[in-house]
C-alpha cells in the first residue's frame, strides 16, 4: 500500500537538488581544486604586480642579458639554456606523475612507487638549478632590494641605455631594483611550493609503500597531490613566460 | 570511506581515456610548444625576422595553450563534471579581467610620468 508523500518530501535525485553530488569528486580531491584556485589567485596577484610595475618602466632588464649563463659551464653567452633545462626537468616530472596516476588507477604498487621516486628525483633537481641560478644571480649582485653597485655592471643587463649614455639613469636604477625583488620573491615563492610538493610527495610514497592505499582499496591520494605537483608546473608555465621570455 | 571508493569506480570508467600514450602525446606537445617558443626567442626574435612587441603576444598564446593542456589533461579537469569545471574556469577569468584593468593602469603611470616630467 502506498503512502502519499507530499512533493517536499519526497527523495530528490538530480545533481543540484541534493539527490548526488554535483561534482561527482571525492571531498578531498574537490578541496584540493579549491585550494589550488585560491593559490592560483596568490601567484595571479604576484604576477599581476610583476607585470603592471614592469608595464609602468620604460625601462626594464633584458631577460637574455641577466640570464645568459649555464652555472659549472659558461659564464655567459648562453641566454635561455638553463631556464630551458629547468623547463624540461618539471614537464619530465609532471609526466612521471600521471603516469603514478594511471599506476594507480590499475593497482599497480610497484609501478607507482617508481614512478613516485622519478617525481621525486625531479623536484630535487629543479631545486638544485634553481639554487644554482639564485647563487649566480646574487653573485653578480642581485638580491632582495640589491642590485648590482658599480653602474656600468648593471648597464650591461639593459638592452640599451637611456638617452645613449653609459651608465643607466635614475628610473633604470628603479626598474632593476623592482626586477630583483620581484624575481627573488615570485620564483622564491614558486620554489618554495616545489620544495613543499616534494615533500608531500615523500610522505605519500613512504605511505605507498606501507601500503595505506592498498589498504584503502584505492590510489585516489596520487592522484590529489598530483594535482598540486601539477599545478607547480602550470605556474613555472607562467613564471618562465614572463620572467625569461617577454 | 564507501564513498570514496563509489567515487573512484564511476572516476575509473570516465578516465579510461587517460592511457599511457595519451600522456606521452601530450607531453611532446608541451615539449614541442617549449621549442618553439625557444625557436622564437633565440633565432626569429634576435635575427629581427619578428618584432619583439609581436613575439610577446606569441608567448602568451603559447603559454595559454601550454597551461590548456597541462590543466585538461595533466589534471584531468577536461573529464570532470561540468559544475566542477565551471568553478574552476570561471573564477580564472576574472583574473584576466584584473590583467587587462591593471596593465591598462600601469601605461597610464607611463604617460602620467612623462607629463610630469
Amino acid at each position: 500500500m502506498s503512502v502519499a508523500v507530499s512533493q517536499i518530501d519526497e527523495v530528490k535525485t538530480g545533481p543540484w537538488a541534493g539527490g548526488k553530488s554535483p561534482f561527482n569528486v571525492e571531498y578531498g580531491k574537490m578541496m584540493m581544486w579549491f585550494f589550488l584556485l585560491s593559490d592560483a589567485f596568490t601567484f595571479s596577484s604576484l604576477l599581476i604586480s610583476y607585470g603592471s610595475l614592469r608595464f609602468s618602466m620604460p625601462h626594464w632588464p633584458a631577460a637574455d642579458k641577466v640570464f645568459q649563463s649555464v652555472p659549472g659551464l659558461l659564464e655567459s653567452g648562453a641566454p635561455l639554456v638553463f631556464v630551458g633545462l629547468m623547463t624540461f626537468i618539471l614537464i619530465m616530472s609532471s609526466v612521471t606523475m600521471v603516469l603514478a596516476v594511471e599506476a594507480g588507477h590499475r593497482n599497480s604498487k610497484k609501478e607507482v612507487v617508481t614512478w613516485m621516486i622519478l617525481t621525486i628525483i625531479g623536484g630535487f633537481m629543479f631545486l638544485g638549478c634553481q639554487a644554482l641560478e639564485w647563487t649566480h644571480l646574487h653573485s653578480e649582485g642581485f638580491w632582495w632590494s640589491s642590485i648590482p653597485t658599480n653602474p656600468e655592471k648593471l648597464g650591461e643587463f639593459f638592452n640599451k641605455l637611456a638617452n645613449g649614455g653609459l651608465v643607466p639613469e635614475a628610473n633604470q636604477v628603479t626598474s632593476a631594483h623592482a626586477f630583483a625583488n620581484l624575481f627573488f620573491t615570485i620564483t622564491g615563492f614558486h620554489g618554495f611550493h616545489v620544495f613543499t610538493g616534494v615533500i608531500i610527495n615523500i610522505i605519500i610514497t613512504v605511505n605507498v609503500l606501507m601500503g595505506t592505499y592498498e589498504k584503502r582499496g584505492s590510489y585516489l591520494m596520487i592522484e590529489k597531490v598530483g594535482l598540486y605537483w601539477h599545478f607547480v608546473d602550470l605556474v613555472w608555465v607562467f613564471v618562465f613566460t614572463f620572467f625569461y621570455l617577454v | 570511506m564507501s564513498s570514496e571508493v563509489t567515487a573512484v569506480h564511476a572516476h575509473d570508467e570516465e578516465h579510461e581515456s587517460m592511457t599511457k600514450g595519451r600522456i606521452w602525446k601530450v607531453f611532446f606537445i608541451l615539449l614541442g610548444i617549449t621549442c618553439v617558443e625557444f625557436i622564437i626567442a633565440l633565432w626569429l626574435v634576435p635575427k629581427g625576422i619578428i618584432a619583439g612587441n609581436i613575439a610577446n603576444p606569441i608567448y602568451i598564446i603559447l603559454t595559454l595553450f601550454k597551461a590548456f593542456y597541462i590543466v585538461a589533461y595533466f589534471m584531468h579537469l577536461k573529464f570532470e563534471k561540468m559544475g566542477l569545471i565551471m568553478a574552476i574556469i570561471v573564477p580564472i577569468l576574472f583574473i584576466i579581467g584584473l590583467i587587462l584593468v591593471l596593465t591598462n593602469e600601469s601605461h597610464y603611470w607611463i604617460v602620467l610620468r612623462h607629463i610630469l616630467n
